[in-house]
């Protein structure tokens, strides 16, 4: 089966939480929960997006991201950025890094499905014609 | 009439005994009724026409007869500095009368900060330039006493057998043993000589009078103004052809200008003679319209001369010889006295200024170095020691100017020695106005220039003038030293198509303004210098007393002495009764204070000079030794005296230092405020983390109807779970920044720590059973005491063991306490055998917020504070928290805590 969301999230409530209204919302998920165990589940189970947490152990979010954009074979793939430091600059940085969407921890979850439903039908859009 | 020589010199010596009687007279006057009349500015001025000299009486009609309008110059310089610049005259005397200033050495001297180096240097120059002047005068009295002899047979009288040199030897010694009788009776050069004054004021009248009585007779003889100018030009002579306004116009106008300031005569009875500072507003107009007259029939006497009198007759003598010829006896004895007193008043002033030079800067500073100490210790010693010097100096000074005349006495013009002398005093000018007007003009470089613009004088000026007398120097002047061309006198570098005269005036002055400046540019005022330029280019600032003071131990017993000697019984007696009056204490308790001390170094330097007199308080203020004390007061000196610009040095400092100050408090502030952002911004993230799991799964129990009950129940219990850590979280947070601000009280009660290690073990046992983790106590100390917080200590084990429990992923999980003495430490130990801390996150985990890999993994994630906190408690009981290498493969904390000795007996 396809992974629709690959989640890296070092919070075992808050993956649980989020895990639970995207599958809900009929998406296939998988969870990674270190910044260095992102890069291979990304190769191998291709997620047609990835809900990327800044504050990691290992390897923070922004690191990952700043891989998979340098990375050819991954550079097409929407990144949704949570953050619990609510503050301008990471958004800013998250930005410049190329994050398709940035969400301040705490989120509303309607939030969350929707930005992930944008992501998910502008990358069908893009490579199914 | 008849006049023979024996008649004139006769006259001459009643003349002078005249005089001398107007100045006993004078002086008599002065002493008391202090002043009167003769203390007018017409006096004044009539003293300022000492610069009309026998060159002026005979050399003047001379120079016009041979030069035509050239004379003119000789007038017009001083009238410009007079009615142009008597700014600079007035700073001059005002200067000089805070100053004490006695002489122009001394004037140089002591605005280049006392220096006697400059003020010897300025004293030879000025006697070796001044000794064609003298000779000039000389050679006036010689050559018209010669007139008058060679008028008729038996002129000659008993002179008979006398030739020039002997006459001129004659008159030399006669005027030496008149200028000491008139000049050296007193000593204090500022007590001014009031009688001299008198009497140089009379001659001036004399030779005024006397050269009107001849112009007048010339225009009555000559046919009215008009017929003296018809007749020459009916004679053919024509004066007006040569080339008058060239170079040499320029060069002698400007020596003129410069010797009304710098010769040492001018600058003694402008300046130090100088009794009210308003006089030279009068003597403004007052002494250009005496030189206007002065100078009102010089042409026609020199026209008239050509005209009637045989062809190579003297010009010089005109003046004489006119009345002479025309059988005028008495208006040719009046000539006679004119020109006399032309001569007399000049080398009696002229002497009297440069003896003063003499003793002051020359022999003083002698008699102080070779300490004479005999003659400082009789009572009128140095008095009279000043007394000689001054007498000897005037006997040398007249007769090196008698060796001048005897060199050069076959050139037979008096005004081109008369320039020369001129052109070796301008060479004062320069270091002069630097003194008046530049503050950075140094010792150094005042000494190098004055010194650079006399040799050149000396070459290119003075030693010309010996051409006609000695064939070597003639055979320099043709083809320059060894040949070397480009070093004739007259002709230095090549430039040749100046007049000679204005050659030397331009390469020496040039030489010596460009010394000076550069000099000055390059060279470094010393303190003392620095001071003394203060005072004399801001009169009008600090008082004068102030940044010269000298501080030292001397009694008034020792000043009185001093000044006794140097000032006389009668003056220091006055001085210190007045002082006493002033201060209003009694003779015998005067208080010897820097303020007395610099009043009576002034008072001294009135007598021997400012570089004497400095010299000789500092040895008695400061008990003989200078050198210690004074290089201490020079520092001292330095101090007060760049007080201004010290001021200002200060106060920026102080701004740079407020600055840095203020930049280091704002790094600081600013460090500080990074700090805060970034704990606010991990309080954020670490309350946001809880919040985000709390909202999600509330959002989740709201939205969605149809969970089943388990799934309802594990969120529920997730929402209160985190709710808890959000509460401990938030403790935690207030708990870190009262420690790091130190503001809570804390208890200091003496403790059995084992009290609270139990209290914690009860505490984590449920905690231990609900892990499945076994609790060992392998060793306990009976009991000890501690100073501290029980509870709080609790709060620590509590954190330590339940650490150890939570994060220990062991397949059997045990953790081990021990507790035990250790020299003067309570410790207790926990281990267990879980994973342990990755070496690389060992330095971190004292760190606020920092969790390890472990950590964040578990369940049981807390805000990363429990450690920083612990050992933020153990610091405050003066204890300790490591992490230390354990016995099993998991980590292992031990904290040490210093046990109160003298407390376990109360314990």
């Amino acid at each position: 089966m396809p992974t629709d969301i690959l989640i890296a999230e070092d919070e075992p409530s808050i993956l649980e939480a989020l895990s639970f209204v995207l599958q809900r919302a009929g998406w296939t998920v998988q969870s990674v929960t270190d910044g260095e165990a992102v890069m291979q589940a990304v190769r191998r189970m291709r997620p047609r997006v990835l809900v990327l947490d800044v504050m990691m152990p290992k390897k923070s979010g922004f690191e990952v991201l700043k891989q998979i954009r340098a990375d050819a074979s991954l550079r097409a793939l929407p990144v949704l950025v949570l953050t619990a430091k609510g503050q301008q600059q990471d958004k800013r940085v998250a930005e410049e890094l190329g994050a398709d969407r940035f969400i301040t921890k705490p989120y509303s979850n309607v939030d969350v499905i929707d930005t992930v439903r944008e992501l998910l039908e502008a990358n069908t859009a893009e490579s199914s014609p | 009439m008849t006049l023979t020589a024996d008649l004139v010199i006769a006259t001459s010596v009643a003349y002078v005994g005249l005089l001398f009687l107007v100045a006993f007279l004078a002086d008599r006057h002065t002493r008391r009724r202090a002043g009167g009349f003769l203390r007018s500015p017409f006096v004044y001025t009539l003293s300022i026409s000492v610069y009309c000299t026998s060159w002026t009486f005979y050399g003047a009609v001379g120079s016009a007869a041979r030069t035509g309008l050239e004379f003119v110059t000789i007038y017009l310089g001083p009238t410009l500095v007079f009615i142009g610049w008597w700014f600079i005259l007035r700073r001059l005397v005002h200067i000089s009368h805070s100053q004490r200033i006695t002489s122009i050495a001394d004037l140089l001297s002591s605005r280049f900060g006392k220096s006697g180096v400059l003020g010897v240097l300025v004293t030879l120059l000025a006697v070796i330039a001044i000794a064609p002047y003298i000779a000039l005068q000389l050679k006036a009295v010689t050559s018209s006493i010669e007139a008058i002899a060679g008028a008729s047979e038996f002129g000659r009288g008993s002179l008979e057998g006398w030739d020039e040199g002997g006459l001129a030897f004659g008159v030399a010694a006669g005027m030496a043993a008149f200028t000491i009788l008139f000049g050296t009776r007193n000593v204090d050069a500022n007590e001014q000589h009031h009688g001299v004054v008198a009497a140089i004021a009379l001659e001036a009248v004399v030779k005024l009078t006397a050269l009107i009585a001849v112009g007048v007779f010339v225009i009555y003889a000559g046919g009215a103004l008009e017929g003296v100018f018809t007749g020459a030009a009916a004679a053919g002579i024509d004066i007006y052809d040569t080339d008058t306004f060239g170079d040499r116009w320029i060069a002698s106008m400007l020596l003129a200008a410069a010797a009304i300031i710098c010769l040492p005569r001018q600058f003694q009875v402008t300046v130090v003679e100088n009794s009210d500072e308003s006089h030279l507003r009068t003597a403004s107009w007052a002494f250009p319209a005496y030189m206007l007259a002065m100078s009102l029939f010089i042409l026609p006497i020199a026209l008239y001369g050509l005209t009637i009198m045989p062809a190579g007759s003297n010009p010089d003598m005109f003046t004489l010889t006119l009345p002479l010829a025309a059988g005028q006896g008495g208006l040719a004895l009046f000539a006679f006295i004119g020109g006399f007193s032309s001569a007399t008043s000049m080398i009696i002033l002229e002497s009297i200024a440069l003896s003063i030079m003499v003793s002051n800067h020359i022999v003083v500073p002698l008699m102080l170095r070779f300490g004479a100490e005999g003659h400082v210790g009789s009572d009128h010693g140095v008095r009279r020691l000043l007394l000689r010097a001054r007498r000897v100096s005037i006997v040398l000074i007249l007769f090196l100017g008698f060796g001048y005349f005897y060199l050069t006495r076959s050139s037979d013009a008096l005004a081109p020695i008369g320039l020369i002398s001129f052109t070796g005093v301008a060479q004062f000018l320069p270091a002069i106005l630097a003194a008046l007007f530049w503050r950075d003009a140094s010792a150094k470089a005042a000494i190098a220039a004055i010194s650079t613009g006399f040799l050149v004088w000396l070459w290119a000026s003075f030693l010309p003038s010996f051409a006609t007398s000695s064939p070597s120097v003639a055979a320099i002047m043709a083809e320059g030293p060894h040949g070397i061309s480009w070093l004739r006198p007259q002709a230095l570098f090549g430039l040749d198509m100046l007049d000679p005269l204005a050659h030397g005036v331009f390469w020496s002055l040039f030489a010596n303004t460009t010394v000076l400046i550069l000099g000055s540019l390059v060279t470094r005022q010393s303190a003392l210098e620095h001071v003394q330029a203060a005072l004399f280019i801001d009169m009008s600032g600090r008082s004068p007393s102030e940044p010269g003071s000298l501080h030292g131990s001397a009694t008034t017993d020792d000043l009185l002495l001093v000044a006794r000697r140097v000032l006389g019984q009668q003056r220091a007696f006055d001085l210190f009764s007045e002082e006493a009056r002033q201060t209003g204490t009694a003779w015998t308790s005067l208080e010897p204070t820097p303020a007395f001390i610099n009043r009576l170094e002034r008072e001294l330097a009135g007598s021997i000079g400012a570089a004497s007199a400095h010299i000789m308080l500092s040895k008695v203020v400061s008990g003989g030794e200078v050198s210690l004390e004074e290089v201490m007061r020079m520092a001292d000196e330095t101090q007060q005296v760049i007080e201004h610009s010290q001021a200002l040095e200060r106060t920026s400092a102080q701004l740079r230092a407020t600055a840095e100050k203020l930049e280091a408090a704002n790094l600081q502030l600013r460090e500080v405020d990074r700090q805060k952002d970034e704990f606010l911004s991990q309080v954020s993230h670490e309350v946001r983390t809880p919040m985000t799991a709390i909202r999600a799964f509330s959002e989740i129990l709201l939205s969605e109807r149809d969970l089943d009950e388990s799934s309802v129940r594990s969120f529920v219990d997730t929402i209160h779970k985190e709710s808890l850590r959000l509460t401990s979280l938030l403790d935690e947070i207030l708990d870190v920044s009262a420690l790091e601000k130190g503001d809570r009280v804390w208890e200091a009660n003496l403790f059995d720590p084992e009290r609270s290690l139990d209290q914690a073990l009860r505490v984590c046992d449920a905690l231990a059973l609900h892990n499945g983790t076994t609790l060992q106590v392998t060793q306990r100390v009976d009991s000890a005491h501690v100073s501290g917080d029980a509870d709080r200590l609790s709060q620590v084990l509590i954190n330590l063991i339940s650490n150890a429990i939570k994060y220990n992923n062991a397949p059997s999980p045990t953790v081990w306490i021990r507790s035990f003495i250790d020299g003067p430490h309570y410790c207790v130990e926990i281990s267990d055998n879980g994973a342990g801390i990755p070496e690389a996150e060992q330095p971190r985990i004292f760190d606020k917020f920092y969790r390890g890999q472990r950590g964040r993994a578990a369940a049981y994630a807390g805000a990363g504070l429990g450690l920083p906190i612990s050992r933020e408690i153990l610091a405050r009981m003066r204890g300790t928290l490591e992490l230390v290498p354990g016995a099993a493969e998991g980590a292992c904390f031990c904290m040490r805590l210093p046990l109160e000795m003298d407390a376990r007996a109360t314990g």
